[in-house]
């Protein structure tokens, strides 16, 4: 099957690479927003210029004391603004009341050497790979306003102390403000790197704390302008339609039946598979779009069906080579001579992202100036994508960020949405055009998660030790989709996330001692992306069930089993410890309450899940409590963390029980949330968060947890039935 | 030409007839905080009240609106988030991206104001709405905060209605 290639931005990023990410920059004098209110969508190029200078790169203080803190990474409802918010008002010593924060747009990045570093907010790095530099940022802006208030009565810098961004002399007994001394600091020059000492987070009074979030209070009103919400004055709206076929081509369409409808309604060729509608609003344009005559031509793809997919994944499991990514010992050898052999296979879907607010761009183009108003995940691919499709230079394009309406990978590399506004824009210029996806243009132009496959099998000892592994992954690759780079002659250890050998990342937990891990790279027609967890989802799927199985056949309780594996991996043990203990593993639960557990590594962090559920005699499954844990390292917001480990129990549990995007005549069937189904509230679970932090690294935290929330609830589903379960959605078993 | 009343304003807007109410409200009025998710009524993030019940916006076309329907949407709730719902979900730090949140807001607020003091089947039932970041353990922890800060209003204040706004 041949793969789509979407013509990604990697190119055109390797243009940032002119500057890393740096404290220096103090003394420039920038525009001030007028707005601020924690970013609510409005970047700083859209601010008025205001004659108050930033301290630096990261800070501003106001005269009236606010500070506004400049935030790089986007927020998607994730966290990592206010998180990132504590950090930088942690080292700084302002007063948390007065903190504000803003964006910096791409552009002006861009502009001035890339000074806010990375702005790409994906694999749950937003907190982890931007803490050292924006902490260092705030130390620096911190010593600065000191420097200024030292300068301003003649002492030593070493005599003044300050607590919530109030500097006091002791000796003297003279006190000022940040904002009293903000413009003088602004003018000194930024220090040395190597004097910047930053605090023990032992010390820590604002970060680590359960601070409230800084961009909750608009979301209560209606105040909170989401991309999709965005008005500029002659702006027009347009409704979009690609090919439904993946690979399929745009023939024709005939305009001239949309004569006479309200709004004034435009078809434009996209792309050579794109046709939209513009016209005065959105909705007109959507139904003068539903009324377009449209030829495709859906090509050879039209054949692909989800039966042909399967038996193109399950030809991979048993084809004669695969790509090892580990082999240590000799794993078939061991199990074919082991006491006891334990074989499975598994299986689970493609899943779209299905984010609350769909796939949506305003675009305005002139020859001189290209300008989008946007929800991304990284706005500078988004400035890439932007120069790539308007043919301007970068310096002519900037992106105007907003807070996000959900992400989960969706926005992240690809912004194939962004390319659209532009191509539709560049044919009127000087017009806003505000482009929105239906909610079906969003189900069915997804970029999915992967579907995959998996053997598992495993040897046993005559006294129930583990001997022997085998892992077989078989499936499509987001990297031969996506960055082919990376995805050479098969090889693609990112599909076998969670199973590395190295520590740090996303480790395997166990050790076995004959053990072979392989993948067999099957890619289909289907667009796909990273989605919420990426690869750990599938593959702790498939360990986690796997082990449990194994864990029956060696007539071992599954937490012990666990244990004895895990003992050079203090960190994973740890954790599912932590859990364990929370949920009472191993006491007497109700007469028909069912005990599953599960543990995993990604994104740098520990998780591990316990799940109580009920079947019923009719076979109805009800997950009442789960139990998580996750070791994250350093804790910037222990409430954040617990909201995102709640949030991705319900996103888990969407994909575990119902998710699933089935392919028919090779377009997706699934179109809306009647039979893409999401958990809702009735069937939300209790959930317990256990933070279990070790302090001496930085993991992440959106992601992490998510991995073993299926595999908890599959094993506890085994437990109840006394049936392994090895395919996803549940929607599909026979419970009873 | 419709005449609506929407937040105790009357409005007339030219749509045609068969438009949504969502998009009315979206677009010819500018009210942009009542969301559009699905268009088929499943999500609930378009949920307005119409003379004080909740009512999924996406799915009633305008003409089938009166010009005596009160229609109060999420900017029109309170004065100053000051709904004890508004209170409740930003004590408990309820929203992640937030994009849910005014149908969610909208949908508790009918609840409470059918059922002030609701059981946790109540709750199931009226808090049908889709969240994608998953909130809803903070979602049903709020309207019990709300419920409760109602019920100690009822008893204290003759007036509770005149904290909740016009809905």
């Amino acid at each position: 099957m041949k793969i789509k290639s979407p013509g990604r931005t990697s190119l055109s990023r390797r243009r940032f690479i002119v500057g890393s990410a740096t404290v220096a920059g103090g003394g420039l004098a920038l525009g001030l927003p007028f707005a601020l209110d924690n970013g609510a969508g409005r970047a700083m190029a859209a601010t008025a210029k205001s004659a108050v200078p930033e301290v630096n790169a990261w800070v501003v203080v106001m005269p009236d004391e606010r500070c506004v803190i400049r935030i790089a990474r986007s927020e998607m409802g994730q966290g990592t603004m206010t998180g990132l918010a504590q950090l930088v008002a942690e080292e700084l010593e302002c007063d948390w009341k007065k903190v504000a924060t803003e964006f910096p747009t791409p552009g002006e990045s861009l502009a001035r050497k890339r000074v806010w570093g990375e702005m790409g907010t994906g694999g749950s790095r937003g907190i982890r790979t931007s803490q050292d530099y924006v902490r260092k940022g705030g130390a620096a802006a911190r010593m600065m306003l000191l420097q200024a208030a030292a300068d301003q009565w003649k002492v030593p810098v070493a005599e003044l102390t300050v607590s919530n961004g109030v500097i006091t002399h002791a000796a003297s007994k003279r006190t000022t403000t940040y904002g009293k001394v903000a413009a003088a600091a602004a003018k000194l020059p930024p220090p040395d790197p190597a004097t910047i000492k930053l605090k023990d987070p032992k010390d820590w009074k604002i970060a680590g704390k359960p601070m409230k979030r800084l961009d909750t209070a608009d979301k209560l009103n209606g105040r909170q302008v989401y991309a999709i919400d965005v008005k500029l004055p002659g702006m027009r709206c347009a409704a979009i339609k690609d090919c439904p076929v993946f690979g399929g081509k745009l023939v024709s369409f005939d305009e001239s039946k949309l004569a006479g409808r309200a709004g004034g309604p435009r078809a434009v060729r996209v792309s050579d598979s794109t046709v939209a509608v513009v016209a005065d609003t959105w909705w007109r344009a959507k139904t003068a779009l539903d009324a377009l005559p449209i030829v495709w031509d859906e090509g050879p793809n039209a054949a692909q069906t989800s039966a042909t997919i399967a038996a193109h994944l399950q030809e991979g499991l048993a084809a004669p080579t695969a790509y090892a990514m580990r082999n240590e010992g000799d794993a078939l050898k061991a199990i074919a001579g082991a006491a006891k052999k334990v074989e499975a296979e598994y299986s689970t879907p493609f899943l779209a992202h299905a984010t609350m607010e769909p796939m949506n761009c305003t675009a305005k183009f002139t020859p001189d100036r290209a300008e989008i108003w946007v929800a991304t995940q990284n706005a500078e691919a988004s400035l890439a994508a932007l120069s790539e499709a308007s043919g301007l230079p970068l310096e002519k394009c900037d992106v105007y960020k907003h807070l996000l309406g959900g992400g989960f990978g969706r926005r992240g590399g690809a912004q194939d949405y962004v390319r659209q506004a532009v191509a539709i824009a560049k044919q009127f210029p000087g017009v806003p055009i505000k482009m929105v996806w239906s909610r079906e243009e969003d189900m069915t132009h997804d970029f999915y998660r992967p579907i995959s496959q998996c053997r598992a099998s495993a040897g046993l000892d005559e006294n129930g030790k583990l001997v022997g592994l085998h892992v077989r992954v078989s499936g499509q690759s987001i990297n031969a989709f996506l960055n082919q780079a990376a995805a050479k002659d098969g090889r693609d250890d990112r599909q076998l996330q969670g199973y590395y050998a190295a520590a740090g990342d996303a480790q395997l937990g166990y050790t076995v001692p004959n053990l072979l891990i392989e993948y067999a790279m099957r890619n289909t027609h289907v667009p796909v992306g990273p989605w919420r967890g990426v690869n750990t989802n599938q593959n702790a799927a498939y360990m986690e069930c796997f082990i449990d199985e194994v864990a029956r056949a060696a007539n071992a309780d599954p937490v012990e089993f666990r244990r004895a594996l895990m003992q050079k991996h203090p960190k994973h043990l740890a954790v599912l410890n932590a859990v364990a203990a929370k949920a009472d593993w191993g006491k007497p639960l109700p007469p028909g309450m069912h005990r599953g557990v599960a543990q995993f590594m990604g994104y740098g962090s520990y998780s591990a899940a316990v799940a109580e559920v009920s079947v019923n005699d009719k076979g109805k499954l009800k997950v009442h409590r789960m139990v998580l844990g996750v070791d994250c390292g350093h804790a910037v917001n222990p409430d954040q963390i617990a909201a995102q480990v709640e949030g991705s129990v319900a996103y888990g549990l969407s994909a575990t029980f119902y998710g699933e995007c089935t392919v028919d005549k090779g377009r997706i069937a699934e179109t809306n949330f009647h039979t893409y189904e999401i958990l809702r509230l009735k069937d939300m679970p209790k959930v317990e968060t256990v933070v279990v932090p070790s302090f001496d690294f930085w993991g992440g935290v959106g992601e992490p947890t998510i991995c073993v929330v299926a595999p908890a609830v599959m094993n506890a589903i085994a437990a109840a039935t006394g049936k392994p379960v090895r395919s996803l959605p549940l929607k599909h078993l026979q419970m009873v | 030409m419709t005449r609506l009343n929407i937040n105790g304003k009357v409005r007339d807007v030219e749509a045609e007839p068969e438009t949504p109410l969502l998009w009315v409200i979206r677009e010819q009025v500018g009210l942009t905080g009542t969301k559009y998710g699905c268009g088929v009524a499943q999500c609930g993030a378009c949920s307005v009240h119409m003379n004080g019940e909740v009512l999924r916006s996406c799915s009633i076309p305008v003409s089938a609106v009166k010009a005596t329907d009160k229609i109060v949407t999420i900017e029109g709730l309170s004065a100053n988030s000051s709904h004890p719902v508004q209170e409740a979900w930003l004590a408990l730090d309820v929203p992640q991206c937030g994009y849910c949140q005014s149908g969610q807001i909208m949908a508790a607020a009918a609840l409470l104001r059918k059922k002030p003091n609701p059981t946790d089947d109540d709750i199931d039932e009226a808090m049908s709405n889709i969240c994608r970041c998953g909130t809803y353990q903070r979602i049903r922890a709020a309207v019990r905060m709300a419920a409760a800060t109602r019920v100690a209003a009822t008893t204290s204040a003759p007036k509770p209605e005149s904290r909740g706004g016009r809905s």
